[in-house]
């Protein structure tokens, strides 16, 4: 239930469904090649751009960054966008707000912005890795993947919540689940 | 042209992800907890809309697919492997830029986290590539393809279970 001005998930993911079928239909027009929404490859790249600056032989060797082609490109100024389009929707219904540590978190580790730094910083080497190893992340395996009925998207799909809620359930503890 | 149009489908993503609220750390836990069943909404409408939109333009001939690998090995343990490093972020990778933008600004060590994540697995690629990265593999393939239907009866099924957990999740108010 949105109480606070935003809108209904199921429209917004409507509207989301929409966007990634037209964004196809127009990339394929334009560019010859359809882009489908995605996100983890980009840090692929990113990772390689900002390696260049210190260790240029290095990447320009390495068989990984060779394979996914060290530029910046379309998901990259998707990513961007992302954020860009994020922070215009929070300014438009007032709903930006800074915030060091997220409240479910200091629940449970507390209120220091150091502790949940550390933990989003672990959290995020952990998931960037399994992400490259399963060739894609909720945005690429769970939407583009489910909507063009891949079996990979599955599987990898309900690895992630599998993995994830096991975890969440370490982290947090079980609860009397309102469903039941 | 391409950079263009990549950072306009972003900022169009970005702006319903937020409206969607989907990019809180509440909401991403709060389902990882089976507590709050928003994200998995947002998700699913978009995959049924998507998948009725795309296998119609592929029908007309007018776009491709594009498949990737079944690989058993890899997306099980790399799911598994992601899976652990969202419930301690989040985030996914997306949804950490998204939230940046919306001020969270915690979001921006997962996002270091995740340049670091990337730049050691091109560092353990080419140890993983012929064993790890190569079980189970099966190709490029789709269930209609495994199932030997036409893919409309798969989306039927899929968009009519989605709709039935969507009843399901209103009527327990989810």
């Amino acid at each position: 239930m949105q109480t606070d001005g935003g809108w209904n998930p199921y429209f917004a993911g409507i509207l989301v469904g929409i966007l990634a079928v037209v964004s196809v239909l127009v990339t394929t027009q334009l560019l010859g090649k359809g882009q489908y929404l995605g996100a983890s490859t980009t840090f692929v790249r990113a990772a390689g751009l900002a390696e260049q600056k210190v260790a240029p032989e290095r990447v320009a060797q390495n068989e990984y960054f060779q394979k996914e082609k060290v530029k910046i490109d379309w998901q990259m100024m998707l990513v961007f966008g992302i954020f860009l389009g994020a922070f215009g929707a929070s300014l438009t219904d007032k709903s930006y707000k800074k915030e060091t540590v997220p409240p479910m978190w200091s629940g449970r580790f507390g209120t220091s912005p150091w502790c949940r730094a550390l933990g989003a910083f672990v959290g995020g080497v952990i998931a960037m890795f399994g992400a490259r190893m399963a060739g894609g992340c909720p945005s690429g395996h769970g939407m583009s993947g489910l909507m063009q009925l891949s079996v990979s998207g599955f599987i990898a799909l309900g690895c992630f919540l599998i993995g994830g809620i096991i975890v969440a359930r370490l982290i947090y503890g079980g609860r009397e689940y309102p469903w039941i | 042209m391409d950079l263009t149009l990549g950072l306009l489908t972003g900022i169009l993503f970005g702006f319903l992800l937020q409206k969607g609220r989907v990019l809180r750390f509440e909401k991403q836990i709060g389902f990882l907890r089976l507590i709050d069943m928003t994200i998995i909404k947002f998700m699913l409408s978009a995959i049924i809309v998507g998948s009725i939109g795309l296998y119609m333009l592929v029908d007309l001939g007018m776009i491709s697919l594009s498949i990737k690998s079944t690989v058993l090995g890899a997306q099980i343990i790399g799911g598994l492997i992601f899976g652990i490093g969202w419930a301690i972020l989040g985030y996914c990778p997306g949804t950490a830029a998204g939230a940046l933008g919306e001020g969270r600004v915690h979001a921006v060590w997962g996002l270091l986290g995740m340049l670091l994540g990337a730049s050691l697995y091109a560092e353990a690629y080419s140890g993983m590539k012929d064993n790890l990265l190569k079980w189970g593999d099966l190709g490029k393939i789709t269930l209609p393809g495994v199932l030997q239907v036409n893919h409309w009866v798969v989306i039927s099924v899929f968009a009519a279970l989605g709709i039935a957990f969507f009843i399901w999740c209103e009527k327990k108010k989810l």
